[in-house]
């Protein structure tokens, strides 16, 4: 009975810790300084690549890098710079590869428009394919060939 | 029978391309800044900090900027390269302290040796940012007009500091 109680307290205890750990957990995200700041310095930050772990966005990096990098965009977007300057001031320093869209120019020409040069080759080779094994199956019906046909058919009347 | 050789064709001409994929270094990021101005500074020096250098300090002189850090392990495979190289006196060798505790960083330079001429603290990496720094070691290469002229991306080589560096230094006319 005594041992009962302990446990239904301990699981109590646990659960009232479960509940302020949430509550605090749940506070504690928008309080980092403003809102509205945090969210736009994610949607800038989703846009730019962190250089140290290449397939990540500055946003999704625990690197140490991208946090600075985050932290630069807010003390950026704080000045009044524009999202557009803010990726420019990132491209001036990492070059274009810091942008995890990349923009098209000559050098990303390839890159954009190459997955389609392939789709429509693909598909050049694949009509072309079907009209050549189309016509091979239309023979030319010729007074030449029916004669032959008549032939054939006349000769198997005869085995029959 | 020509027909019989388009998938072969395709086969080299892809092994082709994934040969030069594997032989390309994803890390190695051109540097946008290769023949650009070296962005502006004002930093205290490591072992003075009531003393600044500042960009234009440097104007005149053709210098190179290494940046290390205590923390940073690739830093001491370079790091006696560079210390031998100083010896030469070919050029003057700056160090950017990058994101690095003073007391840590005096200490390293005490084990391991000081090559540089000056090492400047960029204590929260801001600068570090405008020189696009992503992943230390790192090194410059700075001409006269203080425009950067080289960037290379993680521990120097022999082969990088004969071949490259110092051919370039030369060139430039430290």
């Amino acid at each position: 009975m005594c041992k009962g109680l302990r446990s239904r307290c301990l699981l109590g205890c646990l659960w009232f810790a479960l509940l302020v750990g949430s509550a605090v957990a749940k506070e504690a995200v928008p309080s980092a300084a403003n809102p509205e700041l945090e969210a736009r310095v994610l949607a800038i930050s989703e846009e730019l690549r962190c250089l140290v772990c290449q397939n990540e966005t500055i946003a999704a990096s625990h690197a140490d890098l991208a946090v600075d990098l985050r932290k630069q965009i807010a003390v950026q977007l704080e000045a009044g710079q524009s999202k557009q300057q803010i990726l420019d001031f990132m491209v001036e320093r990492y070059g274009d590869f810091v942008l995890y869209r990349p923009t098209l120019n000559a050098r990303t020409l390839l890159l954009w428009v190459g997955p389609f040069v392939l789709l429509f080759g693909a598909v050049v080779v694949l009509t072309v394919n079907i009209r050549r094994r189309r016509s091979a199956d239309a023979t030319e019906w010729t007074a030449d060939n029916a004669q032959r046909a008549r032939a054939l058919l006349s000769e198997g009347d005869d085995r029959s | 029978m020509k027909k019989a050789f388009i998938p072969l064709l395709i086969f080299v001409v892809l092994m082709g391309f994934l040969a030069m994929g594997l032989s390309l270094n994803p890390r190695e990021i051109p540097s946008p800044l290769i023949n650009k101005p070296a962005p502006a500074f004002s930093l205290p020096v490591l072992d003075a900090p009531e003393q600044k250098i500042a960009a234009q300090d440097l104007r005149g002189k053709v210098w190179v900027l290494n940046v290390w850090a205590s923390w940073c392990v690739a830093c001491r495979i370079e790091h006696p390269l560079w210390v031998e190289f100083s010896k030469s006196g070919l050029v003057p060798i700056y160090g950017l302290n990058y994101k690095d505790k003073r007391d840590d960083a005096i200490r390293w330079l005490g084990n391991f040796g000081n090559p540089y001429l000056r090492s400047l603290s960029d204590t929260d990496g801001l600068v570090g940012i405008d020189f696009g720094v992503y992943g230390v070691p790192e090194t410059f290469v700075i001409d006269k007009q203080g425009v950067i002229r080289m960037k290379h991306i993680g521990p120097v080589t022999p082969e990088v500091l004969r071949d490259d560096i110092i051919p370039l230094v030369r060139k430039l006319g430290a």
